[in-house]
């Protein structure tokens, strides 16, 4: 026998579980996909300047993983979206998001993929000069397809932390899937129910993603030993 | 081919190389020995400016470079030189994530610009050579060491260089493994490739091998034919030395 509550609930879930999955579809993994690509390229260029041996640009590259890694997520979203336009940068919620997003990819990524440049043997850049080939020659062609495998599983790693930490967004204003759930449950009061259904349908993007990266890992595996 | 005046290259503090001179003519091959640390790969990575001499003058091809006089050689200057010259590592180093094929095209296509067919055909003819043919499209993981060994040779060759460098090609092998890989070297000294090799392979020094060079304490302390430097050599120190050797 379900209680008038329990079928009150499920016509709750029932309603809002295609909102939801909408604002997550819609919202959630286009700007985690966004700035997460954004952020790739950003990573790539800072972690170049790291193992460039030019001083300046070493200690530029230093200095923004330095600050993006030291400072909170939600104080830099709040710093970009309610700080700066008193300084007369006026930013809207969806740009300030990908900024916010993309700057913290581009640090956090850049170590990732510093590690795995430098985990590629020197005989595989002396085997590639030897040939001719020039220093942007052999990171395209040699040893950033090489560190493209090394660096999946983190990469991986970063990209659903991204998924999820887009909820921060709520808080600059930004209508993603948890702002909608708050919105449903500030009408509902049923916070329990509603944000396990937000969860739960995090838990199924993430895990889409996850089967993702396994594809990703078999496909550039496929020269090593198994 | 390749002319060597006054080399010099120093680590640090410590000097490896101290004024090396050498000629290597044209279709033949030198081989290069002496003890560990006596400098033969640094002047083997000289000789294709994986290292930058410190001083001295290195000639390959058509090429000429000078270091350590007034403005050095730009980066350009130096892929330049490195175009005329091939080189064969004791580890190999073929390129894990691509094909037999591909590692031998690969510098085809990105150096030299062509065509992928072109390059294909090339590349094929090459693993024909050193015998590979049928493993074109295996990775290097599935490769013995004296495979990869030679695709590694086909790889080099592929860039028609004007000189062949090989350092300890085959110290890394089992006996069995390295034979494939001196027959093909063999081979190629008689087709008449301009090539440099350190090796303590002697019976191989003594069957291919135009000039001899013994190095030690990074000087050039022996030269002369295989006959002269293994048989007849001036110094005591390179009498100890071959007889140390075992093969
Ligand atoms: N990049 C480097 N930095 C500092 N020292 C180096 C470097 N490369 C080589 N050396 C030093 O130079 C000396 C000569 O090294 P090299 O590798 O040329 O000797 P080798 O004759 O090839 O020895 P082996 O027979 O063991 O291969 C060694 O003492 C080595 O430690
Ligand atoms: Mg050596």
């Amino acid at each position: 026998m379900l209680d008038d509550r329990a079928v009150r609930i499920i016509e709750i879930l029932k309603d809002s579980f295609i909102p939801l999955l909408q604002a997550g579809l819609v919202f959630t993994v286009p700007l985690a996909l966004v700035s997460f690509v954004l952020g790739l390229g950003l990573a790539l260029l800072t972690a170049l300047a790291r193992i460039s041996g030019i001083k300046v640009l070493e200690a530029i590259a230093r200095f923004y993983v330095w600050i993006v890694r030291g400072t909170p997520l939600m104080v830099q979203l709040f710093i970009i979206f309610y700080g700066l336009p008193k300084a007369g940068i006026i930013i809207d919620a969806w740009p300030a998001a990908v900024i916010g997003f993309t700057l913290n990819v581009g640090a956090y990524a850049s170590e990732t993929i510093r590690a795995a440049i430098q985990s590629i043997p020197r005989g595989q850049w002396e085997a590639a000069y030897s040939v001719g080939m020039s220093y942007p020659q052999v990171l395209r062609r040699i040893v950033l397809p090489q560190a493209a495998r090394v660096s999946v599983p983190p990469l991986a790693n970063s990209f659903i932390s991204l998924v999820k930490d887009t909820s921060l967004a709520a808080s600059i204003t930004l209508t993603e899937m948890f702002q909608i759930g708050q919105r449903i449950t500030a009408a509902t009061y049923e916070p329990l129910w509603v944000y396990i259904e937000v969860a739960f349908i995090y838990l199924m993007i993430c895990t889409v993603l996850s089967r993702l990266q396994n594809y990703l890992e078999i496909r550039l595996g496929k020269y090593v030993i198994k | 081919m390749i002319t060597i005046k006054n080399l010099y290259k120093s680590f640090g503090e410590s000097e490896i190389l101290k004024g090396i001179d050498l000629e290597v003519k044209k279709g033949e091959t030198t081989v290069i020995i002496g003890p560990s640390g006596s400098g033969k790969t640094t002047l083997l990575r000289c000789i294709n400016l994986l290292e930058i001499p410190t001083r001295g003058t290195i000639h390959v091809g058509q090429k000429t470079l000078t270091f350590g006089e007034g403005s050095d050689p730009t980066q350009r200057d130096i892929i330049e030189l490195r175009k005329n010259t091939g080189m064969v590592f004791q580890g190999f180093h073929l390129f894990p994530h691509m094909t037999t094929l591909d590692n031998v095209m690969e510098g085809q296509v990105t150096v030299l610009k062509r065509s992928k067919e072109e390059a294909r055909e090339k590349g094929l003819g090459l693993l024909e050579k050193v015998g590979l043919k049928e493993k074109s499209s295996a990775y290097p993981y599935q490769l013995s060491g004296g495979q990869q060994q030679r695709v590694a040779i086909a790889r080099a060759m592929a860039m028609e260089p004007a000189v062949l460098l090989f350092d300890e090609p085959t110290s890394a092998l089992d006996p069995e493994l390295a034979a494939e890989v001196l027959k093909v070297m063999k081979d190629l000294a008689h087709e008449g490739m301009t090539m440099v090799v350190v090796t303590h392979k002697m019976s191989f020094a003594q069957d291919v091998a135009h000039q001899a060079i013994f190095v030690d304490g990074g000087i050039l302390l022996e030269k002369g034919s295989p006959t002269q430097v293994f048989k007849n050599p001036r110094h005591e120190r390179t009498k100890l030395f071959l007889s140390m050797l075992d093969d």
